[in-house]
Parts: structure tokens; sequence; C-alpha cells
């Protein structure tokens, strides 16, 4: 669990970024964060790992308050997904894969080992375990970059916009690749985005900000769109207009869903909502 | 030609005290621009001090320095040491610059992905920056070491033994061929230095020669991801 209690962060310029920020983060859960962009939404995750020092409040891992930790040893045990991979572009894919490990003084031999099986987990070929970054496509450079967050085994994987820079397709791909892992691995896993669509899919917490880091509504996908707290959150995740404001027609005897445009949607049927995670009780 | 054939053993003597004067300058003025191309990166008010001062020194002219040195450092007028001391200096003026550049152009994004990943500072500099800034620091240290021997030869005028020593030799008897193979032997041993620096530049860099994903095979690879 990682609590923030009333946590600020004024840089030195002056800038206020996040205000008096307070969240429960639930173990092994997916917690997303969306909001525009310079809400926050960056410092926030990036105090978690201390990359970036609170002003004032405090933030604990499970009870310990971060500030007395090594900032080194604390990176080390939180796994850090960025958008541009952030991949060291002089080592093989194999070695970035390794590189917390080697860090942690891991002998070279079993390192690798274990970055081979982590290209599995990610759903990559082992074969491209000797190519240089610049080597591989956006989105496999993507899954590398989840791989290496994952080679220490940590217990909380921080995600900054990890899906931002590729194109939708591959986007999917590796959201539904998120979603098969969580289950397997059933991480802490801190999610940023500014995609709401993203949020509602990967997030078990969603928690929409505003700018200074304002918590405007958290709460599970259904509830939020189910109640959507205010205009703001209402306007963001679009139940006004466009795609989510749905409404239900009868065409040739099957009940059509159709958007506020008349685009259809989907049809309506009976039973189990299809295993959705946050189905309705 | 006769000049140059009888005097084979000469000119390969000369060359090798050549290659002995300007290989301490390239190695010391690389080696010593990295804390000081760290500092100048690292803290902005000592750029532009630290690199104002470098450009005057390579403004120096180097026969007065030669003949400066000495009398500073307390060591003999033809005192090899003097040559290395003075090259070493113009090397750093050329390096210092590159070497903040270089440090500088690191992108912040990998920088940023190294310390969450949980590098220490001291080791992000020497596994991540210095590394990355290697293709910058090489084509720095390249022109250092063109310049570095082509200086060698000023030594010459004040005794110190090098190829140098052929030009003023060959002026002083009249000996056009003997200038003439000094010259050569002085591009010619810049060209062979160069050529080594850049071979060392492959081995410890090889990801430089990595080549991308040739655009065809990504768009595949995109194709086969909206298949699947
Ligand atoms: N190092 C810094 N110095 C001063 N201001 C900063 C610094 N880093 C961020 N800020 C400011 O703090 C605010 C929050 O920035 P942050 O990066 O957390 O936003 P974000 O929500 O991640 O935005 P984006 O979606 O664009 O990534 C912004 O106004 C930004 O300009
Ligand atoms: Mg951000």
């Amino acid at each position: 669990m990682i609590e923030f209690r009333q946590v600020s962060k004024q840089f030195p310029d002056g800038t206020l970024a996040v205000d008096d920020f307070s969240l429960v983060i639930p173990s092994r859960k997916t917690t997303v964060f969306v909001g525009s962009s310079g809400c926050g939404k960056t410092t926030i995750l990036r105090m978690i790992n201390r990359m970036i020092d609170r002003t004032s409040g405090s933030i604990e891992i499970d009870g310990e308050d971060i500030v007395g930790l090594d900032k080194v040893k604390l990176r080390r045990r939180i796994g850090y997904v960025m958008q541009n991979s952030g991949l060291l572009p002089h080592r093989k894919v194999i070695d970035n894969v390794a590189t917390v490990p080697l860090l942690n003084g891991v002998p070279k031999k079993q390192a690798h080992a274990r970055a081979l099986e982590l290209l599995d987990t990610v759903g990559l070929d082992r074969s491209l375990a000797n190519r240089y970054p610049s080597q591989l496509s956006g989105g496999q450079q993507q899954r590398v970059g989840v791989a290496r967050g994952l080679a220490a085994d940590p217990n909380i994987l921080l995600m900054d916009e990890p899906f931002g820079a590729v194109d939708p397709l591959v986007r999917a791909e590796l959201q539904q690749e998120l979603i098969r892992l969580q289950r397997e691995l059933d991480k802490t896993v801190v999610f940023v985005t500014h995609d709401i669509d993203e949020a509602f899919l990967l997030g078990d917490q969603v928690v929409i900000l505003q700018k200074g880091g304002v918590i405007v509504q958290k709460g599970s996908p259904t509830e939020i769109l189910s109640a959507p707290a205010n205009d703001f959150v209402a306007d963001f995740i679009g139940a006004t207009k466009g795609k989510r404001a749905l409404h239900i027609d009868r065409r040739d005897g099957r009940e059509v869903v159709l958007d506020s445009e008349g685009r259809a949607a989907g049809v309506l049927v009976d039973g189990p909502t299809g295993g959705s995670k946050d189905a309705p009780a | 030609m006769n000049w140059v054939i009888e005097n084979l053993p000469l000119i390969g003597q000369r060359t090798l005290e050549h290659l002995a004067l300007s290989i301490p300058p390239i190695v010391l003025s690389f080696v010593l621009s990295v804390p000081l191309g760290w500092l100048a990166n690292r803290y902005r008010p000592s750029r532009g001090v630290l690199l104002t001062v470098l450009g005057l020194l390579y403004a120096v002219p180097s026969l007065p320095l030669l003949i400066v040195l000495p009398i500073i450092l307390g060591t003999g007028a033809r005192d090899s040491i003097n040559v290395v001391v003075a090259l070493t200096l113009y090397g750093i003026a050329l390096m210092v610059r590159t070497t903040s550049d270089a440090l500088g152009s690191v992108s912040s994004d990998i920088s940023q992905s190294a310390t969450a990943m949980g590098f220490s500072p001291w080791t992000r500099f020497w596994k991540v920056d210095l590394p990355l800034a290697g293709p910058v620091l090489l084509a720095g240290i390249r022109v250092v070491a063109v310049s570095t021997v082509s200086l060698v030869t000023v030594g010459a005028v004040l005794g110190i033994k090098s190829l140098g020593l052929l030009f003023t030799d060959g002026l002083q008897r009249n000996i056009v061929a003997e200038v003439f193979a000094g010259m050569v032997a002085t591009i010619a041993l810049a060209l062979v230095i160069d050529a080594v620096l850049v071979l060392i530049g492959r081995l410890v860099m090889p990801w430089t020669r990595a080549t991308r994903v040739a655009p065809t095979r990504r768009a595949r690879l995109t194709a086969e991801a909206a298949a699947s």
C-alpha cells in the first residue's frame, strides 16, 4: 500500500505542481492517474520513487515513510516504465532488461537467464535479446521497458504514459498484455495516462486529476461512469457527448446500442457481461 | 628521393620520437577534459568562466609558450616535457568544450530513466552519460589528435626531436626532399592515429554501428500486430 498524506510539491521556480494531495493506493491493484497535461501526474508518480522529493506531507510505502529510505535502494525495488521506453541505447536488449539485477550485484549469467525469461513474459521473441534498442520497433521497445521494470521483481510498478507514443493498434495490444501480466503477477501498478479510455480499461481505481494534483473524483471505472462527480468529470469522460452517451434502439427485432450521433456501438445481449472486472455487482 | 631512401632509418627514428611526443598529450587532454567538461556542464556558472579561460589559452602562440613553460615548470629548455605540457593545454582547450557539450547532449529521457532504475549519480556518469557522450567525444579527440601531431613539429625550432627536425634541418641544409619527407611523414602519422582512434571507437561503442530496423520491416511488424 502506498499512502500520500497531504503531500505538496513546489518546484524551486515557485510552481506549485502538487497541492495538498492525499490518496491511498491499494496493494496488488492498478491505480490510474488521469488528467490533462501539466496537472501533476508525473510529479506525483515520481515522488513515489523519490526522483522528485515532496516539499511537505508524507508518503508511506507499507507504513514506512520513504523519506528515511536510501533513494537509490528505494528505486531499485520499484519498477519504472516511461513513455519513450528510456532504454539505454548503448546496451543490448538483454542487458537493458537485466539492468537492475546487475546493479544489485546479481551474477551476469543469472541476470541474463532471468532477462530471457522476462522477454517471454512480455511476449518478445528471445532472438531480439542481442539487438540494440534502436533495432526494435516502438512497441517492442515498450515491451522491453516493461520487462526491465519487472526484472528485480518489484512489488510496485510505476508507469508514466508507457503506451503514449505507440500507434493505436500496438497500444491496444500492449494494454491487453498489461492486463494479462497484472493477472499473473499481481503487482501494485501506478499508471499515468491522459487517455480516459485507457484509464477505464486498466484501472481498478481511477483518479481524475486537475491542475495542482487536485483529485476531482476517484473510484472504480463503473462508479465514475455511473455518477460523474461534476461537469468537469462528465466532460472529461465524454459522458455528455460522443461515444459514451449511449441509447438503445430497436432494429430488426434486436436491441442496438447507439451513440449520440446515431452510430451503432453494439448490440444488447442478455447474460453475464463477459467477465469485465469492474462489472457492477 | 635518394635522400629519403638513404635516410629511412632517420625518418623512422624521428617518427617514433614524434609519436612519443604526440600520444601523451592526446591521452592526457582526453582524460583531464572529462572532469573539467563535467564541471562545465554540471555547474552553468563555471561553464562560462572555464570555457573563456580555455579559449584564451588556445590563443597563446605555441612558440612563446614553449619558451615560457620551462621557466614556469623549472624544466630544461629542450625537455620534451614542455611539449607534452603545452600540447596537453591546447588539447584541453579544444576538448573541454566538446566534453561539456557531449555530456549535455545526453537525452534527459535516458538519464532520467537511468536514475529511476537506481543508478547512483556516480555509476550513472560512468555507465550511462559518458558512454553515450562517446561518439561526440571521439569526434573531439580526433580533432585534438590531428592538431597535436601537427603542433609537435613546432618543438623542432627549439631542438626538441620530432619529425619537425626534418623541416628545420632540411631548410638549413637546403635539402628539399628532407622537408618534403617530414611533411609527408607528419601527415601520414596523423592519418594513422586518426584511423586507430576510429577503430578504438568502433570497438568500445559497438552500438553506434547497429543498423536500425528497416522501414519495410517495421511496416510488416505493424501489419502483423494488426492481424493478430
Ligand atoms: N522541474 C520542474 N521545475 C518547475 N516546474 C515543473 C518541473 N517539473 C514539472 N513542473 C511543472 O509542474 C506541473 C506538473 O507537471 P507534471 O510533469 O507533473 O505534469 P503531468 O501531469 O505529468 O503532465 P503531462 O501529461 O504533460 O506529462 C506543470 O505545471 C509543470 O510545468
Ligand atoms: Mg507527465
